[in-house]
């Protein structure tokens, strides 16, 4: 099987899916538009233990999810679970922040899958709540499964890729996806990442896998084998002896 | 003046006690608070405690109660340990009812527990220990009976964060141990005024001063400069060219000291040396990155005199006395007067002969650099430092310590906190910031109030006070303590032969964790003195194996963590623009001086030369500000913000300690270089430009693991993956955006000043060559341009859209590679 992009698009399984720059997939086809892992309130769970992280994580997350949602003006939403970080999570969102997602649930039909942090997300957010859901050939679940049929969008590893040049690397969230599945970033805003050179995520996909990296204006697709590749500057020398020569009179 | 017991103890020694000894047993018994500025070999330390032992001596003998007689503090607890051996002699030796001890990191928990309720009457340890015994409940039964606080090594503590931790701690002392007399020792410094203040209680209005004691200066160092009239290197930071220089020093030598500025320097001398070591001298390496084990090793062979040569960073420019040191050779640059002179006194700790160094430059901008630092040390002259005022940070750890020892008033610690000298201008409305943040992080828009930290009594005789919410906080205060906040590290360790990767193998030591990030399996490197191959990360470690490859491909020179100071630059400036001080300086130096001089110009004092030449397909703007890596490394950062606007599209930039290179798509000769350089760039751009720098973010890091924002990753606690540990890059995004005035965000922006963004230096000079710039268009690179330039292909300067380029480039070759016909 061949793994097709085009504008940074990506088949999985027959479906097309736009990798968008925030780190949202987005299903053309179904006007879904697709997150995963939130983790809303991460920063008050942190609290309880006495550690003050700024409280505005749980906004930051909403502001982007915003965003998104108003340049592709989806009619479905899925978020692909551990929207909430932790059980009480939704019970100390504050009220602008209830405002915020109520907005967004009156602007597109929400499908909360569950997840480990959120196996069971708070009934006054409205939508549907499923542990999978399976449509046109994708199937949609928290964690990817190592055995799972073509067509899985997951989301759970937090995937995140390094590339490196001049002796400097650069490492950013990424999508992990390939032909038969896709690994969506974290999209919450205290949300770290797992390298894709890691087992967890390695080992989901064959040797020919790629990175979509989140850049600033759009997406990067690197190569897995890319993303550890370095450009050494083993020309030093000569370059050096150019240099040298030119600064003489 | 001093009793029978000690003069006869001088006298059997043969030795006379200096006049500065004398003279603080004098200020002793007028109870006075002192400072004593002595080179090394002066008998500094003993002169700190002979009062103390004098006052012991003397004390009858049923009055032996278990008290804490004396406190001393280092900031290295190695020389906590040596100077508790070198008491040892004159106690035991005068039979003196004294003891001592030390009280470090490493001391038994048992022990630690037993120094509070019967503590020896000398006990010599570290700001942080001095932070976590005020923060214990019984502290006021500890320290009331103290009559002495002997601070070591006070110029290297003062200014600083650890300075501010100590100022603290201090003010609680005063308050603990009312009457008690401070004594600080330090080397020669610039300006003593703010020692001098830093060692008693200011008042609220005016300053204080302790009494100032000068020590005579010893004999007057050798200082050598190697140079060759055929060959100086143009770039680089090795001297390799030299190291048959050093060898020869070394083997004229008993035992030298080898400095450098870098782990990696340290890493890459040694093995030239061991190239050239014929004799096979016993020479070792020293830096912070190995094993500790590793690095006690070299130290007791030190001190036993069986070394010929260390190779050692700034580890070793303070400490431990090693009276087989004979010559000590500074490779690279200097730095700053303070800190060469630092360096020279680590050889023959005798006052009255002359101290041997040999300095080697490593390239032609290093022996201008060499000159101006030596004529600076013996003419006696030395970098004054930018006083910083008490971090906020800082005070934040303080004040959740001040809770971990007792229910506070606030209004009193705030007072308390005002008497330490760095704190004297602190405002009543940053400290209750500090409070608030925390006692429930101190958020504008929302709160932790349910989870507080701290809360309020309610009634009773201690209402209004400030008392912990919950035990386990006071746990979690001693396990954060401290200013030091060390980049993450991850362990790197030998691979055991035909094991699988992650099954034991030997800690060799330790590397930041943006080092390793960068290296990909079968990628080499120097470390430990070894050439090693990167084989993988498993769990929180890095396994490498050892290989036979004589070059490891990976560089990782960052310049070390020390810019070059303003006096040093000033001199290194002053000498540039002097034709006639040239002939002092080897050949091609001059050479190179003079053919600049002829193609573009020499700057005259207080003028900042910019020369523009194309090279390349690309156009170059340099200029040659002299003010450090750190300080020319944001002006880069702002610079090419300000050159993007002016549609000259920038393609990147290189800071070195001397000048600043920026190349564009486009000819910037014609700018206006009086607009360019501007001072208002640090208003609005240098404001946009925070919001993402990695620098910055660095600054806010340490800031909130020192204020407890976030937690220290402790050894073992971290275990379950590198994944989970969030990132604090995240937290300061997010605080950035929905609350930019918050506590943390003023601490980092105060750090930025003096820290790795060098901001005010900046400033200072972009106001100094205001109508002082001279411009110069030429048709190629210059003589002054070419070192920096030669810089480019080693060393890429993050920029966020230089990261975008990364990222862009690495898909081009992609792209490329998959276009190929062949």
């Amino acid at each position: 099987m061949r793994c097709v992009w085009t504008d940074l698009s990506l088949t999985v399984n027959g479906q097309t899916l736009l990798l968008d720059r925030s780190g949202a997939a987005w299903w053309e086809k179904t006007r879904t538009l697709i997150f995963a892992d939130l983790h809303f309130e991460k920063g008050s769970s942190y609290a309880r233990g006495r550690q003050f992280l700024p409280p505005y994580d749980t906004r930051a997350t909403l502001l982007r999810v915003a965003e998104v949602v108003s340049r592709r003006a989806p009619a479905r939403i899925i978020a692909l679970g551990d929207s909430f970080h932790d059980p009480f999570a939704a019970e100390r969102m504050g009220a602008q922040e209830r405002g915020m997602l109520e907005a967004l649930a009156a602007k597109a039909h929400f499908l909360w899958i569950t997840g480990n942090h959120d196996p069971h997300p708070p009934a006054w957010l409205g939508g549907a709540v499923r542990t999978e859901w399976h449509e046109s050939g994708l199937t949609f679940r928290h964690e990817p499964q190592a055995d799972a049929a073509p067509g899985e969008i997951a989301g759970h590893l937090h995937p995140a890729a390094t590339v490196t040049r001049f002796g400097r690397g650069v490492r950013r969230r990424c999508f992990a996806g390939d032909a038969r599945r896709l690994v969506l970033p974290s999209f919450g805003a205290y949300t770290g990442g797992l390298d894709v050179g890691d087992p967890a995520i390695a080992s989901l996909f064959g040797a020919r896998f790629h990175a979509f990296m989140l850049g600033a204006e759009r997406v990067y697709a690197i190569p897995r084998t890319q993303v550890e590749r370095r450009k050494r500057s083993e020309e030093i020398q000569p370059m050096i002896t150019a240099i040298a020569t030119a600064a003489r009179p | 003046m001093l009793p029978a017991r000690f003069q006869d103890w001088f006298a059997q020694k043969g030795w006379t006690a200096r006049a500065h000894q004398l003279t603080l047993v004098e200020t002793a018994q007028a109870g006075a608070s002192v400072l004593l500025v002595a080179p090394t070999g002066g008998g500094k330390t003993l002169a700190g405690f002979l009062p103390s032992l004098i006052d012991l001596a003397e004390r009858p003998r049923r009055s032996r109660a278990s008290r804490l007689h004396t406190l001393y503090i280092s900031p290295l607890k190695a020389l906590a340990v040596d100077v508790a051996r070198n008491l040892e002699m004159p106690i035991a030796e005068m039979e003196l009812p004294v003891t001592v001890e030390t009280r470090t990191g490493d001391t038994p928990a048992a022990r630690r527990q037993r120094q509070r309720h019967a503590p020896p009457d000398f006990l010599l340890t570290t700001p942080e220990q001095l932070a976590l015994l005020i923060a214990h409940p019984k502290s006021p039964q500890l320290f009331e009976g103290l009559k002495t606080v002997v601070l070591d090594e006070l110029h290297a503590l003062y200014n600083s964060k650890r300075g501010d931790l100590l100022a603290l701690g201090l003010a609680r002392l005063s308050r603990l141990a009312p009457g008690h007399r401070r004594v600080g020792l330090s080397a020669t410094v610039a300006d003593p005024r703010p020692l001098q203040r830093f060692l008693v209680p200011q008042p609220p209005e005016g300053e204080a001063l302790a009494e100032l004691v000068v020590a005579q200066g010893g004999a007057k160092p050798e200082i050598a400069i190697s140079a060759s009239d055929s060959y100086v290197p143009w770039a680089g930071h090795l001297a390799r060219h030299a190291m048959l220089d050093v060898m020869t020093a070394i083997e004229s030598a008993k035992t030298a000291l080898i400095f450098v500025n870098t782990r990696s320097q340290a890493e890459r001398t040694f093995q030239e040396l061991w190239r050239l070591n014929e004799n096979n001298w016993p020479i070792a390496l020293h830096h912070g990155s190995l094993a500790p084990e590793q690095r006690r090793k070299v130290e007791a062979a030190m001190a036993k005199g069986v070394l010929r040569a260390v190779v050692c960073t700034s580890t070793l420019d303070l400490g431990i006395d090693w009276g087989a040191v004979d010559k000590v050779i500074c490779i690279g640059a200097p730095k700053g007067a303070a800190r060469l002179v630092q360096r020279i006194g680590r050889a023959n700790h005798r006052l009255d002969e002359p101290s041997a160094a040999l300095l080697v430059p490593a390239n032609r901008f290093e022996v201008l650099e060499c000159n101006a630092a030596r004529d600076a040390v013996l003419a006696g002259e030395l970098d004054g430092e930018r006083q910083k005022p008490g971090s906020l940070d800082v005070l934040c750890q303080h004040i959740w310590g001040a809770g971990v020892a007792a229910p506070f008033d606030a209004a009193e610690l705030y007072a308390e906190a005002r008497s330490a000298a760095p704190f004297r201008d602190l405002s009543r409305a940053d400290f209750d910031a500090a409070l608030n943040f925390i006692a429930t992080g101190g958020y504008a828009l929302k709160s932790y109030d349910r989870f507080a930290r701290l809360r309020q009594i309610s009634d009773g005789p201690s209402k209004g006070k400030w008392r912990l919410a919950h035990p386990r906080l006071a746990q979690a205060y001693r396990l954060n303590v401290g200013v030091i906040v060390e980049d993450p590290m991850v362990d790197i360790r030998l691979q055991s032969r035909g094991k699988p990767m992650g099954a034991g193998g030997r800690r060799l030591g330790q590397l930041e964790e943006y080092f390793i990030e960068q290296l990909s399996v079968g990628d080499t490197f120097v470390f430990a003195g070894d050439v090693l191959r990167f084989e993988g990360l498993r769990e929180d470690a890095a396994y490498v194996t050892r290989t036979h490859d004589p070059e490891a491909q990976i560089p990782s020179y960052n310049g070390g963590k020390f810019p070059l100071s303003t006096f040093l630059a000033q001199r290194v400036r002053e000498m540039v623009s002097a034709p006639e001080r040239w002939h002092v300086l080897p050949g091609p130096v001059q050479e190179w001086l003079r053919i600049q001089e002829w193609r573009s110009v020499i700057p005259k004092p207080g003028q900042l030369l910019v020369e523009t030449f194309p090279r390349a397909k690309r156009h170059y703007l340099v200029c040659y500000p002299f003010e450090g890596r750190l300080a020319h490394q944001t002006l880069g950062m702002l610079l090419t913000r300000r050159l993007e606007r002016a549609a000259m599209k920038p393609l990147g930039f290189i800071a070195n300690e001397y000048a600043l290179a920026v190349w564009a798509a486009r000819d910037m000769s014609g700018l206006d270089m009086g607009k360019l350089f501007d001072e208002d760039m640090l208003g609005d751009d240098l404001d946009a430009w925070l919001a993402d720098s990695n620098l910055y973010k660095r600054t806010f890091r340490n800031c909130a693991v020192i204020a407890g924002l976030i937690e220290r990753k402790m050894p073992g606690k971290e275990k379950s993956g590198r994944q989970v540990t969030f990132s604090s890059d995240l937290i300061y995004d997010v605080l950035r955006a929905h609350e930019p005035d918050h506590i943390l965000l003023r601490a980092t922006y105060a750090d930025a000043g003096s820290g790795l963004l060098d901001l005010a230096r900046l400033s200072d000079m972009l106001a100094r060559v205001r109508s002082r710039i001279v411009t110069r268009k030429l048709a190629r690179v210059s003589p002054l341009a070419a070192p920096a330039l030669l810089e480019i292909s080693r060393e890429m300067v993050a920029r966020g859209e230089v990261e975008e380029d990364i990222l862009r480039e690495n898909e081009d070759a992609l792209i490329a590679d998959a276009m190929r016909v062949d």
